[in-house]
């Protein structure tokens, strides 16, 4: 019979902020929120958010789990870490904001597809060479989303090769086959528990 | 010499060459050795992050474990990039205090024939090694050109102090370290508000008006302060404050012509080294003008656009006390 319980009680669906929580590396300490408000105050970006970090965890709580993925809020977030080193309930604020960024891909579910697509493109490349490559990013970036505004990319690029800061091709690391065997696991690992 | 693992960082192969350069060039005064960790990856700066965590986390480890197989006498890691720093510092403490995420992480590198045991590394910022291992005053010891005279806006930005896990700097919002550091060198420092204020990160690229917001407040503050220059010690904070400058400039409808220069750069300049050797002339913003203050020529090897003049916006609001003039500006 306590077999049977225990099976149970495992397979019961878990709160969405304990989703959330387990998803976030560590004790992230997210249910201790007291909506004090301290991490809203405290945010450069706040203005341009959809809801304020305090917002976004009640809507959490309240398991507003659509509302949440489609919020703007967490992409707006510059990680400067201000409401992370201020919240009173030392709740990892900024590492929640990154977890609930990874979902929102994951679920296919983000407003901003700019912010989420550079994030994307910047993870190709690593990926592809194992270092980061600016021209690459900044190239596709603006072709994709901005063309219009080429004249002015265009001599921003200028300005950093003229002055000797941006790499025509980008860098491979020697061991790129290792690199992709961890990465290609971590994704299987990753997979299955989701 | 104090030997160290190194870890430079994408942004330092280039866009941030001078933040290399200059590290170069003053390594041997500072008596510290660095051993570059062999076919190191990148951190995942904060894009890696959004999209995959463990794999982020992963990307990461194979960094640690290939520092960890390297140390023969150190296993301090040291980076001069604070979004690399508070990457590899996160990661490092993660598979300390999560069991879960532990195995995840060791799970992965096994693919790759790797291991990383959590606690063997030490994760620091060049500034840390700077200040607490080389010293003041054997810093002081070794400058023979004081920047008497120039008035600098120490600007951490957020990463270096925030979260700070290791508590290595003291006070997450106003550290002192690199103020210090520069009145070693014979500078005025200004009591900068916006020390530790963020500088929109990669918020240039996806949401340049609220990367400009961020970018007029740091610049105004420097600039109400009558800094000469902000010096700082992150390349995404020194590519956002120099390079898109002028079009924080065209957005906001300001003229500020606000220098931004690495501290290693400084440390050079104070040590005696020309300019050139410490890879000053590749800014976007002309330094040469605060430069001159403390007899610095800088050659125009490097065509410098020179902007427009254009009109100040007129202040608004009510009037703000100004300092005195008591500090000898």
């Amino acid at each position: 019979m306590s077999a049977l319980l225990i099976e149970e009680t495992t397979k019961a669906p878990i709160s969405y902020m304990e989703e959330v929580s387990r998803a976030t590396p560590g004790n992230c300490r997210l249910e201790m929120c007291i909506q004090c408000g301290t991490c809203g105050g405290s945010c450069p970006s706040a203005d341009d958010m959809d809801h304020t970090p305090r917002q976004l965890f009640a809507m959490i709580r309240a398991d507003m789990r659509d509302a949440v993925l489609a919020s703007n809020t967490p992409w707006n977030c510059v990680s400067c870490y201000y409401c992370t080193v201020r919240c009173p309930q030392e709740i990892h604020i900024t590492d929640i904001m990154y977890t609930l960024k990874s979902m929102a891909v994951a679920a296919g579910q983000y407003k901003e597809t700019l912010d989420a697509d550079f994030s994307r493109s910047f993870v190709g490349y690593v990926d592809e060479y194992g270092r980061s490559f600016e021209l690459g990013l900044a190239t596709r970036m603006y072709l994709r989303h901005s063309p219009l505004s080429i004249r002015k990319t265009a001599s921003m690029g200028l300005g950093m090769l003229t002055r000797d800061r941006l790499d025509f091709s980008p860098t491979k690391i020697k061991n790129l086959d290792q690199l992709q065997a961890v990465l290609n696991r971590a994704d299987e690992i990753e997979e299955t528990r989701a | 010499m104090n030997k160290y693992l190194f870890y430079p960082g994408c942004s330092m192969q280039k866009n941030a060459s001078s933040y290399l350069d200059s590290l170069m060039a003053i390594r041997a005064d500072l008596g510290i050795g660095l051993e570059e960790i062999e076919d190191w990856n990148c951190c995942g700066a904060t894009e890696y992050w959004s999209v995959h965590q463990l794999k982020a986390h992963a990307l990461v480890g194979r960094n640690l474990a290939l520092a960890e197989k390297q140390t023969n006498g150190t296993n301090t890691v040291v980076a001069g990039c604070s979004a690399c720093y508070l990457n590899l510092a996160k990661t490092a403490n993660y598979m300390k205090d999560d069991k879960v995420l532990r195995d995840r992480i060791e799970d992965a590198l096994a693919a790759g024939g790797l291991h990383y045991t959590p606690g063997s590394l030490e994760i620091r910022h060049l500034l840390d090694i700077v200040y607490n291992d080389v010293g003041l005053e054997t810093i002081k010891s070794k400058v023979v050109r004081p920047l008497t005279g120039l008035r600098i806006a120490p600007y951490y930005g957020c990463m270096i102090v925030r979260p700070d896990k290791d508590n290595r700097y003291g006070n997450p919002e106003y550290p002192m370290a690199l103020d210090y550091l520069l009145e070693a060198l014979g500078a005025k420092v200004i009591d900068f508000p916006q020390k530790t204020h963020c500088c929109s990160g990669h918020m240039t690229q996806i949401s340049p008006d609220v990367a400009y917001e961020l970018m007029h407040r740091l610049i105004s503050g420097a600039d109400r302060y009558e800094a000469d220059m902000m010096v700082t010690l992150c390349p995404m904070c020194q590519l956002n404050l120099d390079a898109y400058q002028g079009d924080m400039n065209d957005y906001m409808g300001t003229d500020y012509q606000m220098p931004c220069l690495y501290f290693t750069q400084l440390i050079g300049l104070a040590f005696g080294y020309a300019p050139a050797e410490l890879g000053i002339g590749k800014e976007f913003v002309d330094a040469r003008p605060a430069l001159a203050k403390i007899g610095v020529e800088v050659p125009e090897d490097v065509e410098v656009q020179k902007r427009k003049p254009r009109r100040r916006k007129k202040e608004e609001g009510l009037p703000m006390p100004r300092m005195g003039e008591e500090d000898g500006r």
